[in-house]
């Protein structure tokens, strides 16, 4: 129920998340909203597509919005311009979602504060993929300065 | 909470490395292994396809090498690294992965030998033509720039000349011509500079100096600040989609380590410069005490040239830290916790002119030893002129920086009294 912007607050939510709804998830491979939904299914999330333009994306059920899905979603994971995201907060504590996360280059602080005030946490400008290769490892074998510190093997 | 910062210290010995997943072993295990296997098909497609992060060939990421990238950038402040196996191959992954046929460079005129050759011979072979300027006078950068000019390239310490760049002011002019500056920083060390907190966009290391320190081992790497802004029209092959990857836009993919992802996984995996895991152990066994060592390198170098520069056979000492040096402004702003450990002196001409004494001087150097390296534990003295400079002609050697009678000492971790003795009684006999 805060903004989140450290280590153990993002290794928390990614620990007790199982299902991220991906609003703007592309279905062409090489897009980087097709990159960060993969690596999470591979990693055993379940990825639920948010996007009009699709039936199915990744194999599962692809929705026009968040609205429509029939089930509960632990993170909202938006690949959407800054401005486009105040109306996906509204729906991410229509569905009760525990948190609304906005992708590398994107902030939006009205939306943030709607998601807040419901009690979800939030994460800004960061990439959900980079994060969980980061914390949970992967990230440190491209040769990529994790912040990490630890006595403590990595998990 | 806000994670806690660690301090420089700490980063020599952790960063990059956390106890092994599978062992639990402290120390960094050596992955001598050439390649890595796939847990299934698909996994094997998503490594190819760049979708998840993981080890395919040690050509192009290993483990243990991962570990010294990781270190190296977090030494520096930047976002991530891409070891290779020596200095100048890191520098080339660097530039060929900046410019192409048809581009250009501009650069600092006081240049290592080698890096000069490289830009102005080898370069020019690829169509990379090289502009060569006036390091001590940063608008000499900006005269230079062409519309086809894809960096700055300058080193935080001239070598040999050990001229400090004013980094801050010659990143600005780089950054208002859109393209990045880059910064050689093996003579510093990260203990002494971090040239990305003064602007600078790619940092390049011998790693084999000053970061591994004991004259064992050879390596390189660049690492990448991640703050510069590569979708700004000036870099196609960052922000279009990738011939060697079906598509990927590595700026938008990869974002503030993009460039790096570039590196590695077009110029080196093409190229094949890679640095070896056993190196990359010996390397990191360096770094963890270079807070340690880079102090000592420092008093000592100041100590044997306030010596040299009141000795009567000697003509000229330069080191950043002398108060005379026309370098010391610039040495105080940029090297605040001591002016390095390399220092140049001449000769006297005496009866045979000043390269024969300065020839005589290294032939009776009994524990400094004559070799072509700096940056050793041990102290190293050379004569640039008829070695590391020897490739170019005399006005090109006196553009670079070198004199004839030019000595150049490494100041190692030696007893001072004995680095002292040793020079004393090298100077009396080439006098003699």
């Amino acid at each position: 129920m805060a903004r989140v912007d450290d280590v153990s607050g993002i290794r928390r939510i990614l620990l007790q998340s199982r299902t991220i709804a991906v609003i703007g998830l592309s279905g062409n491979w090489y897009r980087p909203s097709f990159f960060a939904a993969k690596y999470m299914q591979d990693h055993g999330y379940r990825i639920v597509p948010v996007n009009p333009g699709y039936e199915e994306v990744l194999g599962q059920k692809c929705y026009p919005t968040l609205r429509d899905i029939p089930h509960q979603v632990d993170i909202v994971d938006c690949f959407r311009k800054s401005d486009d995201i105040p109306p996906i907060a509204r729906d991410a504590v229509a569905i009760g979602a525990k948190v609304l996360w906005m992708q590398l280059g994107i902030r939006n602080d009205l939306a943030a504060k709607i998601a807040l005030d419901a009690g979800l946490d939030v994460v800004m400008n960061r990439c959900v993929k980079i994060e969980h290769a980061r914390i949970l490892g992967g990230l440190n074998w491209a040769g990529v300065n994790t912040g990490i510190v630890s006595a403590r093997r990595p998990g | 909470m806000a994670d806690h910062e660690f301090g420089f210290d700490t980063l020599c010995l952790h960063a990059g490395h956390i106890p092994d997943a599978a062992t639990g072993a402290r120390a960094l295990p050596i992955y001598q292994t050439t390649s890595f296997v796939f847990d299934s098909a698909d996994h094997a497609a998503s490594l190819f396809n760049l979708q998840t992060f993981g080890n395919v060939y040690s050509r192009i990421s290993n483990p243990t090498v991962a570990a010294l990238e990781e270190r190296v950038a977090a030494l520096e402040g930047g976002r991530a690294g891409l070891a290779a196996a020596t200095g100048m191959a890191a520098q080339m992954l660097a530039l060929l992965t900046l410019a192409q046929n048809g581009d250009h460079i501009v650069a600092a005129r006081t240049l290592y030998g080698g890096t000069y050759s490289q830009f102005a011979v080898t370069f020019a072979q690829f169509g990379i033509a090289t502009t060569f300027v006036d390091a001590d006078d940063p608008e000499t950068f900006r005269r230079a720039i062409q519309p086809n000019t894809k960096c700055i390239y300058a080193e935080t310490i001239g070598n040999p000349q050990l001229n400090v760049l004013d980094i801050a002011a010659v990143a600005a002019i780089a950054h208002e011509a859109g393209v990045p500056l880059v910064i050689d920083n093996t003579l510093a060390s990260p203990w002494l500079c971090r040239p990305i907190e003064h602007g600078a966009d790619i940092v390049i290391h011998s790693v084999t100096k000053y970061l591994g320190g004991h004259g064992t081992t050879m390596g390189g790497i660049l690492v990448e600040s991640g703050k510069f802004d590569w979708g700004n029209g000036k870099f196609p092959q960052m922000t279009t989609p990738s011939r060697g990857y079906h598509g990927v836009i590595f700026h938008e993919t990869f974002g503030d380590f993009g460039f790096t992802m570039k590196a590695r996984m077009e110029t080196m995996r093409t190229l094949g410069p890679t640095l070896s895991p056993l190196s990359a152990f010996l390397l990191l066994q360096g770094i963890e005490t270079l807070h340690l060592r880079m102090p000592r390198h420092c008093e000592s170098a100041l100590a044997v040239a306030q010596h040299l520069s009141q000795h009567p056979a000697v003509a000229w000492v330069n080191y950043p830290g002398l108060a005379q040096s026309e370098t010391r402004k610039l040495a105080e702003r940029y090297l605040p916790r001591g002016a390095g450990g390399i220092l140049t002196f001449g000769l006297k001409a005496g009866a045979h002119g000043g390269a024969a004494a300065g020839e005589r001087f290294i032939e009776a150097a009994k524990m400094m030893s004559h070799l072509a390296n700096v940056g050793d534990a041990k102290t190293l003295v050379i004569h640039p002129a008829s070695t590391t400079h020897r490739q170019l002609d005399d006005a090109e050697q006196r553009a670079a920086g070198v004199l004839p009678e030019m000595i150049r000492l490494s100041v190692g971790l030696e007893t001072l009294d004995d680095i002292l003795w040793d020079i004393d009684q090298a100077l009396a006999r080439a006098q003699a």
